[in-house]
């Protein structure tokens, strides 16, 4: 199995700040050290990558889905759904049959 | 009397003859899961499982018209919701999640009184090819502790191979139940996508996760395939073809069949003697009246790549929901504001491995750069798609190693984030376009990297890749290759 990825010179390095631009994106709180960590990371996947650029995918349409299914439906008839309570005993706190979050602003 | 290693359909017959109570059964495997130090468990139902075969005793009758897997004890991936019963993915931020409700496989096999033992582990959201990213610590190989199941399925594998459990759930995005059923010396079926419906399955990869199974032989596989395929209203993924009745129309008889070798599946740095015992497994299909078919599949190289774009995207999607808001872990109480919480929730709850996939993810979905990755990497799976299919044009299946090697040693892919891509590069293309596969066991072969306990070595496995919904034709070689041969019939030393 190689494991010659890690160490050659990586063209593709991302900085700090995109990685914590991501981090953010991605609602992620990361520590120093983990930022510089994914950096090296990140760069690295990116950099395995690279050789997709090259081919030739000229027409070709991206693959969305491999079924082939298209419009898919069902009866629309009422059915009985899970449990309020059974949903709820998982949340961290509710209220008056709401789930509670933080104030926005 | 032993009842580790028999097959579902030795098991069926004990039961269907009541020498043996569902009760019994589930009791004897549920002290053999007790016992054993693999680490294959995450969560033991015992409390449900003798409830479960207590009605699945009541159930069997003596006329030999009872379901397949009815009274047998199995296990679930816990990724697999199963209502009432702790699920948590192997990671901690569903350490506490009850699901309140049944998968769809689950429901199905509810219905045919399986019994349900426990809920297996993996590596953590399925991200991983080792079962090391687990939160629950690393799951060993039933052959050799010093060494990986492979993964994600680790649990499942390893639960199956060390005879903890006669057959067990799993589930594959690129690799998760072929690798670790190869590593671990046992049958795994990776199905057609859409053919088993994903719903109530924790979520990883949309467009690529199969719902399948583990075993002891592709007989049993195909039992198993019957409960578990089908149309779900809850998955509109699941494909309209109806489910064939796969374990009555097995056909040893490989006359006529054509199988496809791909040229590109025998690449540089396999190991020898997975490459000599495949080679032979594949030479058994042409005594049995197979035809062997040189084939090119060139786009191969290019299936990881594709898979370390669209994976880690659709990762970042579907992770989105954990939130520390609706349930699993949260930083709630703490938070000064919502974006805290789902800022220091998910910094908490998530393992590394789920962390990089969703950071992988946003960073090739964002602005600017969703064409030049997401969009490429589509397109060239587009070359994959078609490739296969026109293969399949001259030949029925194919056949090829399930992985470039034997079990590594644990500890080996945590220094590389692409361990998984290469180790899953044989199983990639075929997720990649949505096919059916298996891997049965073909041998055993010495590793490259130090000694292991049993002077044969470690499992090798044969891969067999079939057309979009050819589960029959990929079961067919499969029985017929385990008719002529015994390697599905070894198990690791009994303790």
């Amino acid at each position: 199995m190689s494991t010659g990825a890690c160490s050659c010179i990586i063209p593709h390095m991302l900085t700090k700040e995109e990685v914590v631009k991501i981090a953010q994106l991605a609602r992620i709180a990361l520590s120093g050290e983990e930022v510089e960590k994914f950096q090296k990371e990140l760069s690295t996947v990116l950099d395995y990558v690279e050789e997709l650029k090259k081919v030739d995918t000229e027409g070709l349409e991206e693959v969305s889905q491999v079924t082939g299914l298209v419009n898919v439906q069902r009866e629309d008839r009422v059915v009985e759904s899970e449990h309020r309570e059974e949903i709820f005993k998982n949340a961290p706190e509710m209220k008056d049959g709401y789930f509670k979050v933080k104030a926005i602003l | 009397m032993q009842f580790e290693y028999l097959t579902l359909t030795e098991l069926r017959e004990k039961l269907d003859n009541k020498e043996i109570s569902s009760v019994e059964l589930t009791k004897y495997f549920l002290d053999r899961v007790k016992k054993s130090d693999l680490n294959a468990f995450i969560t033991v139902t015992e409390e449900q499982a003798l409830a479960g075969a207590a009605k699945a005793d009541e159930f069997i009758g003596s006329d030999g018209e009872n379901p397949f897997l009815s009274g047998i004890p199995y296990a679930a991936k816990d990724l697999f919701s199963v209502k009432g019963t702790r699920t948590t993915a192997a990671s901690k931020i569903l350490d506490n999640y009850i699901a309140p409700f049944d998968a769809t496989s689950i429901t199905k096999i509810k219905e045919n009184y399986g019994v349900l033992l426990g809920k297996t582990n993996l590596d953590q959201f399925a991200h991983g090819s080792s079962g090391e990213t687990s939160a629950y610590g690393p799951t060993k190989n039933a052959w050799d502790a010093t060494r990986m199941p492979g993964g994600s399925s680790s649990g499942s594998a390893s639960a199956v191979a060390g005879g903890l459990a006669p057959w067990a759930t799993a589930t594959e995005t690129g690799g998760s139940i072929r690798q670790p059923a190869s590593l671990s010396g046992i049958s795994g079926w990776k199905p057609t996508y859409g053919r088993v419906s994903r719903y109530g399955v924790i979520a990883m990869g949309s467009s690529l996760d199969s719902i399948g199974a583990m075993a002891y032989s592709v007989e049993d596989l195909a039992g198993i395939a019957e409960v578990m395929s089908g149309r779900d209203e809850k998955d509109s993924t699941t494909g309209h073809i109806e489910v064939p009745k796969y374990s009555r129309l097995l056909n040893g008889d490989l006359a006529g069949l054509k199988v496809g070798v791909p040229n590109q599946y025998f690449i540089e740095g396999m190991e020898e003697g997975v490459k000599e015992r495949v080679m032979e497994a594949i030479r058994e299909l042409e005594k049995m009246g197979a035809t062997l078919v040189n084939v090119d599949l060139p786009n191969t190289k290019y299936g990881s790549l594709v898979y370390a774009i669209v994976c880690p995207s659709e990762v970042s999607s579907n992770l989105a929901r954990y939130d520390g808001i609706r349930y699993g872990h949260t930083v709630h109480q703490s938070a000064k504001d919502l974006m805290e919480v789902y800022a220091q929730s998910r910094a908490e709850g998530f393992g590394n491995e789920a962390k990089r996939r969703i950071l992988t993810g946003t960073y090739v979905l964002s602005a600017g750069y969703y064409d030049a990755y997401y969009k490429k990497a589509q397109k060239v799976r587009r070359l994959i798609v078609n490739e296969f299919a026109e293969v399949f044009k001259q030949v029925d299946v194919l056949a090829c190693p399930s992985t470039p090697s034997v079990a590594a040693k644990l500890g080996a892919a945590a220094e590389n984030p692409l361990h998984g891509y290469i180790a899953d590069q044989l199983n990639i293309p075929g997720s990649l376009a949505g096919l059916p596969a298996l891997s049965v066991p073909c041998g055993f072969a010495r590793p490259s990297d130090g000694e292991t306990p049993s002077m044969d070595g470690l499992p090798v496995g044969l891969q067999i890749i079939g057309p979009q919904w050819g589960e029959q034709k990929i079961f067919n070689v499969g029985f017929a290759y385990q008719n002529a041969t015994d390697w599905h019939k070894k198990h690791p030393v009994s303790e």
